[in-house]
This record gives structure tokens, C-alpha cells and sequence, in this order.
């Protein structure tokens, strides 16, 4: 328990629920690499209307051409090696709507991971998915009753043309950064949602990720539409097994909250540690609407993810609340972005990072509040624990706020676990495991009691994993 | 079996500086002892090394509780086997409350899937607390976080009463309480003594061994306990000071 043994003891991810994997056997592969033709076989496996066959090759041209992002970056991107990564894998295009249809080997892992078990208890709808293609996806007859629209993207693109094609690729455009390209190229799987004018959601949706296949690039699509006056609550859960190596995920999630519409988007990620995590998240605020991000990054080598809002309508909220815990040999990349487009706009920005042993946590903001608007606020406030000496934090806010009565307001601070808190903890009886999750869940305590309560629960059982098993 | 914890010719230093120098001391269970010496002594130091803290490297001699030396094992370990550990200076530890660290402690204490009943467990809590004289909002507090002094040295005795130790230490409790505290504090620790529990309480005062009358007082200079006697010898230090155990230690020693 000195500061030496701390140092030497690598916490180990604890993927435990999720590490174990099946057989592959797919009867649609686009084969290992990038080139036209795999964007080509894609699109006819999908059958995709021409708009978007035309949209995915545009995709891979600006993908080849942009560099990796240099500003926002870290070394360790160099090492994906785009051509020894497989782009497409799936048993099938159409999700079952039972899980008696769904097939064993994928159910079951569904079924380890608790899935059927949290639709029954608390869900509204779910969509799970297996590699590139959602396995199952169902929603309760009511929401359909009421025009709720809760699909894959390929489904939404090809069903709901007149409203997917407005706002697809807007909020986020294919150019925005070189993984937003690849995932628009390739994209697969993810949801599609709309919600009509004044329907609330009382129950969340819930969409799973489960990456089963070694070498893979998963690169889900989520787009959401809450039309005037709606509210929806969409949690995503992900997990992979543990490979020797690296794995893609790099996903595209685009918000639209039209006039004073509520969407509040939950992620829990608990990825393997040799999961590449790149994806980018931004939301589109009408006038009085509000975006809410609460993410959650536990796991992965890398995650780069910076969820945003564009607070484009008067009296509009954003807000990104976010926890990121790095481990020995992770780096979590991640922060929040804050466009101010019009008055009396509103944004808030909490993040809390915890990094153990030789894990690496970054966080990188960027408020924007130019100089003709009035009374726009922001509040930042960043947070990180170290568990020992070794650990890295670093922290970037961007703050470009001009103007009159528009106030900014930011907090960071850093605090350490100290070895006397640990002998402190103890000597009470708890093991060293015990301590340390206590103290961590002590540091995000309060962010916590803002999170719906099934995710608090689940977020303080994986956090206890994460530190348990870690030690001793 | 032997009931009672015994420290045999305790070496102890850090950073290479010799700290406990031949500490000998035995507390039978039912018995109070009262431990009073000089700033720097050593006094934290033994209460630290009791109950395992891994900074102190243990040259020689034994900690024994109840027959078993408890040296080299885990802090927490030690504390399952009986120790309790009032400290000198209390931890804060931000953003968890009193009810969930004791509540964590106690479950620490239970086999493998038997969990505590809650309802059991909070009636337990409030009736400690209503002893101790402390608001029940404390409950929800961050442990020690922007506590008082006294505050965090009542929220040490709770928690001691709540563990319910076999072998407690309190390591200058008196300290930074008022005087109606150090009653209320005191009258807790008493209620607490029963057969089956051995105390060693450090103290500078002897207006703590008022309310807490100790069976044996020892005095420590220089890492080891140079005199001995029963409550009276508390009184001869108060109005003596120590420089006459100075002085009787340097002859006895030359
Ligand atoms: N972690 C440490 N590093 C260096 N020196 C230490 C450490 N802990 C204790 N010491 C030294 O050991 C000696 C004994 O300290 P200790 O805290 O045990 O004294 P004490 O008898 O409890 O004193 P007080 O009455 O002031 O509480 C002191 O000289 C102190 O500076
Ligand atoms: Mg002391």
C-alpha cells in the first residue's frame, strides 16, 4: 500500500461481464481494408438509395484526404492501421423484433450483458447491436400508437426519407474531423428516432453496442429528431472483449431539438482496453431547447470525444456532464463543446476525471459566445482525482466570450487520494479495493445525483469493478 | 488464549530515525490505560504501527492481540481483528457521508452476500449519535470534510461505537473539544468499557482521566515508557510537568 507498490499495480480494466466472446461466423463481410469497393459492397448489402451511395463515396474521398486531427490529438492514433480493419460484418440486415428470433449465439451475449432484463424493467424500447448490424430492436406499441419513430439508420433512411434526409449529416457534416468522414463512408447500425410534436417520453430508449469480431471498425449512426414541445431520454451502452488487438469504434451521433424540445442523451461505455473510441456527438438547440449529454467513459486505449452543443435558437440549454475514468495504459481524451448562436443562451459543462497508475485523462473545452449576442452564460467546471503519483491530467479549457452581459465562469481543480486517506479507510476495515472506490465514488457523488437513477446504479457497479479485483 | 494486547520490545524508525526504542506495554481486556509523554515521544507513532501503517519500518518486537502478532498484517485485517484507531488528526474524505463510510465499514465485517439491514443499521446510527449529542444531519455530511475539531474527534467516537472494537486507541481525543464535549465524549467511551474490551488513551490532560479514570498511567520519553503508576500520577504531571520524569530518566539511564 506505499506509493511504490500504488505505482507498480496495475488496476485492471475489469470487462469481466463483458470479456468473453463467440465464434465468428458472418454471412456479410466486406473483407479486410478500405477502398471504394468496400464502401460499394456495403451499399449494396444495405441497398442503399443512390443519395446515400453518393453521400458514403464523398465520405472516403474527404476521409483519404484529411489528416489525423493535429490539434485535438494524441500520438497514439498512429497506430490504427486503416487497412488491416475490418469494415463490415453481419448475419443479416433485419433486427428481430422478438428475442425468440434473434440468433442464440447473439441473444446469449445479450442476455449475459442483461439486456432482455432491462427492457422489461425499465425501458421504453431498445435496439441491440452485434457488430454492423442491430440484432434486435423493438419499442412498446404505444410509443408506435403515438408516432414515435424508433429504428435502425438504414431503416430510417430508406423508410422515412422525408424526414431523416433534412437533418442527416447537418448537425455534424462529413468534413467536421477525419472520423466523422470514415463513419460516413461506412456507417452502419445506430438508431433513428423522432419523436412528434408535444409527446413526452416517460421511459428511456436504450440502444447496446457489442462489438464481438477482432480487427473491426464498428461505426453506428445515431440521428434524433425531438420535434416542438417533445422530450426523449436515449441511453447507449457498449462493451467488447478483450483482444490483443486494436479495435475501431467510431460512431456519429447528431441531435435535433426543435422549439422547446428536451433530449437528454446517456452513454455508458465500459469498452476493452484495446478499443480505439472515437466518435463524435453534437446536438442542434432550437429556441427554449435543451441538449443534454451525460457521458460516461470507463475503459478503451483511446477515447477522443468532445460532445457538443449548438445552442442555435433564443433561450436555448446545452449541457455536457461527463465522467471519465482512465486506467493504467488508457488515455481518456474527452471534453465539451459549447456554440453559442443566439441570446439568452445557456450552457453548462461539468467533467470529472479519475486517473489511476499510468492512465492519462485530458479534458478539452471550447465555449463560443461571439461577440454580438447578450446575455448568454456559461459555466465550466472541471474536476480530476489522481490515484497516484504516476497519474496525468491535463486540461484545455478554450474560452472565446466577448460581448456585453455574457458571463463565463470557470472552475478545474486537481486533488489526489493520499496514501493516510487509504490507511485512514482501513483501518475502518475496508480493503484497499473498497477504499479506493469509495473515495472515487465520493469525487463524482454529487454529479451523480443529477443522472437518471438506473444509470447511477449501473455507473457505481462498474466503477466498484473497475477498482476491486485492482489490487491485492 | 491470552486476552489482552500486548506490545513486546517494539523498535521501530523512519526515514532511518530510530522512533520506538524498546516499547514494552500490556493492557488486559477490562482495563484502561492512559499513555502521556512529551510532544514527539513517539505516541502517534506506536498507534500508527498498531494498526499497521506501512511508513514505519518495524525493526523488531511484537504486537500481539489476544496471543497473535498482528505485525505485517493489512491495516484492515487489523481492524477485523479487534483494533480500532481514534486518530489524532482525522482524514477528511470528500463526498462520502458519515452513514455510507460506517455503513461500508461495517459491511466490510460480514461474510460474502449477507448484507446489512438498513433499517437495523440507521436505528443503531441515531441512537449512537443521540449518545454522542451529535445532530443527525451529520449523517449526511462528507466524513470529516470542513468538521470542527471537536467535531471530527466526535465523529471518531461514533464510529468507534458503532465498529464496536475488541482493542480501542485514542489518540489525543480530548483534543479540540470544549469542555461540554469532553463529557459527552467521555461519557460514550465509558458506557463502552465493559470485560471484554481493553483501552490505551493518549492524552496530554489529566482532565480527560477525570471522566475517563484509567487503571494504570504510563509516561513515555524517548520512544519508550520510563514510568508507571495508577491514576495519581496523572495528577503529579499535571501540577510537575515532566521534566522531573526527564531528569529521573537521564540518571536512571547514565
Ligand atoms: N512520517 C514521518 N516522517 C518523519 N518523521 C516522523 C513521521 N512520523 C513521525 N515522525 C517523527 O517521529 C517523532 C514522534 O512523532 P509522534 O507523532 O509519534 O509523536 P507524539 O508523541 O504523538 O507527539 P504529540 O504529542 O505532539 O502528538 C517526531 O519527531 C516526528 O517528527
Ligand atoms: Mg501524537
Amino acid at each position: 500500500m506505499s506509493d511504490i507498490d500504488l505505482q507498480d499495480q496495475a488496476i485492471q480494466v475489469d470487462t469481466e461481464k463483458g470479456n468473453f466472446k463467440y465464434p465468428e461466423n458472418y454471412e456479410f463481410d466486406a473483407g479486410i481494408g478500405l477502398t471504394e469497393d468496400t464502401v460499394k459492397y456495403i451499399s449494396d448489402v444495405k441497398d442503399d438509395p443512390d443519395w446515400v451511395r453518393e453521400f458514403r463515396l464523398k465520405a472516403l474521398e474527404v476521409f483519404k484526404k484529411k489528416p489525423m486531427p493535429t490539434k485535438w490529438a494524441d500520438k497514439d492514433l498512429e497506430n490504427i492501421d486503416f487497412d488491416k480493419i475490418r469494415y463490415y460484418l453481419s448475419k443479416g440486415q433485419q433486427p428481430a423484433r422478438s428475442w425468440d428470433d434473434v440468433p442464440d449465439d447473439v441473444k446469449e451475449t445479450f442476455e449475459r450483458l442483461g439486456i432482455p432484463e432491462q427492457e422489461r424493467k425499465f425501458l421504453a424500447g431498445v435496439e441491440a447491436q452485434f457488430d454492423s448490424e442491430a440484432s434486435y430492436s423493438r419499442m412498446k406499441e404505444d410509443l408506435e400508437k403515438e408516432g414515435v419513430i424508433f429504428v435502425g439508420s438504414s431503416e430510417g433512411l430508406a423508410e422515412y426519407p422525408e424526414i431523416f434526409k433534412p437533418y442527416f449529416g447537418k448537425v455534424i457534416p462529413t468534413a467536421d474531423n477525419k472520423f466523422s468522414a470514415l463513419n460516413s463512408a461506412t456507417f452502419s447500425g445506430g438508431s433513428f428516432i423522432y419523436v412528434p410534436k408535444g409527446v413526452k417520453l416517460k421511459q428511456p430508449l436504450q440502444a447496446y453496442f457489442r462489438i464481438n469480431a477482432e480487427n473491426f471498425g464498428q461505426f453506428e449512426r445515431t440521428l434524433i429528431i425531438a420535434d416542438e414541445d417533445s422530450e426523449i431520454t436515449y441511453m447507449e451502452g457498449c462493451t467488447a472483449p478483450k483482444f490483443e488487438t486494436a479495435t475501431l469504434h467510431s460512431a456519429v451521433v447528431e441531435l435535433v431539438a426543435l422549439k422547446n424540445a428536451k433530449i437528454q442523451y446517456i452513454t455508458v461505455q465500459n469498452w476493452s482496453s484495446n478499443v480505439f473510441n472515437l466518435v463524435t456527438k453534437r446536438g442542434m438547440a432550437d429556441e427554449g431547447a435543451e441538449v443534454k449529454w451525460i457521458d460516461c467513459n470507463i475503459g478503451s486505449r483511446l477515447t477522443m470525444k468532445y460532445p457538443g452543443v449548438v445552442l442555435k435558437g433564443k433561450g436555448a440549454r446545452g449541457e455536457v456532464l461527463s465522467i471519465a475514468l482512465a486506467n493504467d495504459g488508457q488515455h481518456q481524451d474527452t471534453g465539451a463543446k459549447m456554440m453559442h448562436l443566439a441570446d439568452n443562451t445557456t450552457s453548462n459543462i461539468i467533467s470529472k476525471s479519475i486517473s489511476i497508475g499510468k492512465g492519462r485523462s485530458t479534458y478539452r473545452g471550447q465555449v463560443h459566445m461571439p461577440k454580438h449576442l447578450k446575455n448568454c452564460k456559461n459555466n465550466t467546471e472541471c474536476d480530476a482525482l489522481l490515484i497516484n503519483t504516476n497519474s496525468r491530467t491535463d486540461t484545455y479549457p478554450a474560452i472565446t466570450t466577448r460581448g456585453q452581459n455574457n458571463t463565463v465562469q470557470h472552475e478545474a481543480s486537481v486533488s489526489k487520494v493520499s496514501a493516510e486517506q487509504i490507511f485512514y479507510m482501513m483501518q475502518r476495515g475496508l480493503s484497499e479495493g473498497e477504499a479506493m472506490s469509495l473515495a472515487v465514488n465520493g469525487f463524482v457523488n454529487e454529479l451523480m445525483k443529477a443522472f437518471p437513477m438506473e444509470y447511477s446504479v449501473e455507473l457505481k457497479r462498474l466503477i466498484d469493478m473497475e477498482m476491486e479485483g485492482s489490487v491485492g | 488464549m491470552n486476552h489482552s494486547i500486548e506490545v513486546k520490545n517494539l523498535h521501530v524508525s523512519i526515514d532511518g530515525q530510530a522512533i520506538l526504542k524498546g516499547f514494552n506495554l500490556t493492557i488486559p481486556k477490562g482495563e484502561v490505560h492512559a499513555l502521556m509523554g512529551p510532544n514527539g515521544t513517539g505516541k502517534s507513532t506506536l498507534a500508527k504501527v498498531m494498526a499497521g501503517h506501512e511508513d514505519y519500518i518495524v525493526e523488531s518486537g511484537e504486537v500481539l492481540l489476544d496471543g497473535v502478532n498482528i505485525l505485517g498484517q493489512e491495516p484492515d485485517e487489523i481492524s477485523h481483528a479487534g483494533l480500532f484507531l481514534a486518530f489524532q488528526y482525522p482524514m477528511e474524505i470528500p463526498g462520502v457521508s458519515i452513514a455510507n463510510f460506517i455503513r461500508a465499514a461495517k459491511q466490510a465485517r460480514l461474510p460474502e452476500g449477507e448484507e446489512i439491514n438498513a433499517i437495523e443499521y440507521y436505528k443503531e446510527l441515531y441512537a449512537k449519535m443521540d449518545a454522542l449529542k451529535m445532530d443527525r444531519k451529520f449523517t449526511a455530511r462528507s466524513l470529516n470534510e470542513g468538521f470542527s475539531g471537536g467535531e471530527k474527534k466526535r465523529c471518531e467516537i461514533l464510529q468507534m461505537a458503532m465498529l464496536d472494537p475488541k482493542y480501542c486507541v485514542m489518540d489525543e481525543t480530548d483534543s479540540g473539544l470544549d469542555i461540554d464535549a469532553l463529557r459527552i465524549v467521555s461519557e460514550g467511551v465509558n458506557l463502552m468499557r465493559s470485560e471484554d474490551r481493553a483501552f490505551l488513551v493518549i492524552t496530554h490532560y489529566q482532565r480527560l482521566l477525570d471522566y475517563i479514570v484509567p487503571d494504570v498511567v504510563h509516561v513515555m520519553f524517548d520512544g519508550r515508557i520510563v514510568h508507571s503508576g495508577d491514576k495519581e500520577l496523572a495528577k503529579e504531571l499535571e501540577s510537575k510537568g515532566y521534566d522531573w520524569v526527564k531528569e529521573a530518566f537521564a540518571t536512571a539511564s547514565a
